[in-house]
């Protein structure tokens, strides 16, 4: 009988206990789980709470979420209120003490870098607009990196054990992140200075790092779904001064750009947006990659 | 221009320009406030005054909504951190009932942020976490009212003043249990029995996800409490005065509740869709008076048992627009040495098991904004009522996160 209660508790305590050996990541988009893995290598195991077809504005704060955050040593995620509708409501239902605003487990990427678009007045008329910026930062490879230098300090903070572990994965990844930044600044140049239309303002910072223009989003205001009359006003505009390429995410509908693209002849293209969106995107190096080649393809068919 | 008309001016302007600051920050320093603005028109083919639910003493908010043009709750909400260890919570309902504008204390709560080891403790007034329905705002629902056995149980949502503890499993399946021990003076409790610590409450909740379409949410809970002196709207005759019933005994109220929610890779933007089942039952043993009767007063023993589940599916088949579809059917079976007594305290099933099929559609602009068309075939008592409403449901403020 003993022995039965030792197995049965020993098993328990196998389902139970969290693996001690690596530092339990929950990222809220693929990006920061990639850019973890980039940093940390096998000492960590990253978790996405989202994949590139969901729209990180709308995710439900499901038990699974909890359950994850609960046993997470950290949590990055991009913040400035892009994840407003579901993040504190997982942080208080985790019970964590370790991931708390203001502990060294809470990590905001948007809140190391200088975000675009500050809103100097603020209205809920002005559709979803974020006080603290456009939060899409993901999009600009040298913000990538500012927050990258930021993540390894924290990981030092939190795992100081494994300290040069986080300092050769951040020296390597740095080497070659320059490197294709300097690779994909070159090969962009033909998209210098051309004009798109985007569903969401989501490419907020890839266009500003690629010197391109946003002239128009699908959406009539941020967060609001494209509606008929919003887009027979782009097809006039799009007449007089008609723009590159229609951009949109994997987890946004394509009817809008398609029914735009079809109206205009502007080339419609659905972009990874993050790692997972095509099959290419698979890290984050291979975000950037395809996200370029796609938009040459459609300037240059 | 006086000195004082003056200062009052500068006053004002430092105001307005803290208060954009503030707005700015998102009050990410200062509680987050916000607002819920809601209202309807109502339509019925019966008189709502003669509503009632066979074999169920109603009470709590258990009556219908005001036919014609009504207000529905509006609520305040204020919360935020206390510190690092606490949260803190006030929801202040207000409504009318008679005539009267009566502010009501909904939710008042403190909550440990992160205890460890999985642990939670909430003390205050709180929505019990009993059920699934019963701990989310009217504004988080799905239709305009509450799911028949809600109201029959519990007078739409069971709220006690008491402590919580909760534990979540460190485990990759969602496993949370917890215990609440109540005042237990709040309906359907009554009398705050046991020295002011009349009702308890237990729960287990399981929830994970299924691929990254599909995700679901089980739960078991079970409530209890001593109750002395429950009071009810009971059953008025044709213009006479209505009995007021009285019940004191034991309670036993045991739930399922399972969520199953669907969208296509998880993207709940677009589509989706949630299913939503609840079952709970009830087993009384005390007895009845009619407490405006007599002398000498009317009594009875009373043996009740009342069960009852409600059924419901919501799609939202594209973005902002949502359907949805609910069914919900009652029964009792409740005795007790004096049937008349039983009768006239409503607790008789008049031989008729309630039943209703609702069914809406409503429009989000955003977030923020909803607006609601439903009808319910409502065979509640005697005769079937056909109900219609019209809603709206506003938010203004804080960006309010919503539960699974």
């Amino acid at each position: 009988m003993k022995t039965l209660i030792r197995l049965i508790a020993s098993s328990l305590m196998l389902f139970v206990l969290p693996s001690q050996a690596a530092i339990n990541i929950f990222a809220c988009e693929p990006e920061w789980a990639s850019l973890s893995e980039e940093i940390g290598g096998a000492q960590v195991k990253a978790y996405s709470a989202t994949t590139a077809k969901q729209d990180v504005h709308r995710i439900q704060a499901r038990p699974s979420l909890i359950a994850r955050m609960r046993s997470a040593d950290l949590v990055i995620c991009t913040g400035a209120e892009l994840e407003a509708g579901w993040l504190p409501l997982l942080l208080q239902r985790s019970t964590n003490a370790k991931v708390q605003p203001g502990q060294p487990g809470y990590f905001m990427a948007a809140e190391q870098v200088e975000r675009l678009d500050v809103p100097e007045v603020i209205d809920r008329s002005m559709g979803d607009v974020h006080a603290g910026g456009n939060p899409h930062i993901h999009l600009d490879p040298h913000r990538i990196l500012q927050v990258a230098r930021h993540l390894a300090e924290r990981l030092i903070t939190i795992d100081p054990a494994n300290a040069s572990t986080y300092q050769s994965g951040l020296s390597d990844f740095t080497a070659r992140w320059q490197a294709s930044i300097n690779r994909w600044e070159d090969v962009a140049t033909p998209l210098k200075a051309l004009s798109l239309v985007v569903h969401h303002k989501d490419w907020r910072y890839l266009l500003e790092w690629l010197g391109m223009n946003e002239v128009a989003t699908l959406e009539p205001k941020p967060g609001l779904p494209p509606n008929a009359a919003h887009l027979a006003s782009l097809t006039r505009l799009m007449s007089e001064q008609p723009a590159a390429m229609i951009v949109r995410t994997a987890y946004q509908q394509a009817r809008p750009s398609e029914w735009l693209s079809d109206k205009t002849g502007i080339p419609a293209v659905e972009l990874p947006y993050t790692v997972g969106g095509s099959d290419i995107a698979r890290d984050l190096f291979g975000l950037f990659d395809h996200t370029i080649l796609l938009m040459l393809q459609a300037v240059r068919p | 221009m006086n000195k004082q008309y003056l200062l009052s001016a500068v006053t004002w302007a430092a105001c307005i320009s803290s208060v954009a600051i503030a707005q700015q920050s998102d009050n990410s320093m200062n509680p987050a406030i916000s607002m819920v603005l809601q209202g309807q028109f109502a339509d019925y083919k019966l008189n709502p005054e003669d509503y009632e639910l066979p074999g169920f003493m109603l009470g709590g908010e258990a009556e219908l909504a005001k036919e014609g043009f009504g207000l529905g709750h509006g609520e305040l909400v204020i919360s935020s951190n206390v510190d690092d260890k606490f949260f803190g919570k006030l929801t202040l309902a207000i409504a009318e009932h008679a005539g009267e504008t009566e502010v009501e204390l909904e939710e008042a709560y403190i909550e440990t942020l992160a205890l460890g080891s999985g642990f939670t403790v909430k003390a205050g007034r709180y929505f019990s976490n009993i059920g699934y329905l019963n701990s989310q705002h009217t504004h988080a629902w799905d239709f305009i009212d509450a799911p028949l056995i809600y109201r029959g149980l519990f007078g739409n949502q069971l709220i006690d003043d008491g402590i919580q503890l909760r534990w979540l499993a460190p485990t990759d399946l969602f496993i949370q249990i917890g215990v609440e021990l109540g005042r237990g003076d709040r309906f359907p409790a009554g009398g705050a029995s046991n020295d002011g610590k009349g009702a308890q409450a237990f729960f287990v909740e399981l929830g994970g996800d299924v691929g990254t379409s599909h995700s679901w949410q089980l739960g078991l809970s079970h409530w209890s409490a001593k109750i002395a002196g429950r009071e009810s709207g009971g059953h008025a005759h044709e213009g006479g005065e209505a009995e007021i019933p009285g019940y004191t005994g034991d309670s036993d109220v045991t739930g399922v509740d399972v969520v199953w929610k669907w969208a296509p890779d998880g993207n709940f933007a677009e589509r989706n869709l949630k299913l939503q089942f609840e079952y709970f039952k009830r087993e009384e043993v005390g007895s009845v008076e009619l407490e405006n009767s007599g002398p000498p007063v009317e009594t009875t023993t009373y043996n009740g048992e009342q069960t009852g589940w409600y059924l419901q599916a919501v799609y939202q088949f594209m973005p902002q627009w949502r359907a949805g579809i609910r069914f919900d059917s009652l029964k009792s079976d409740n005795t007790g040495s004096d049937n008349n007594v039983l009768g006239e305290a409503g607790l008789d099933d008049e031989g008729h098991n309630p039943e209703r099929t609702s069914i809406m559609i409503d429009y989000a602009h955003s977030e923020f904004s909803l607006l609601r068309l439903q009808f319910n075939r409502d065979d509640s008592y005697e005769s079937a009522d056909d109900q219609i409403y019209l809603q709206y449901v506003m938010s203004l403020g804080a960006h309010g996160a919503h539960q699974f």
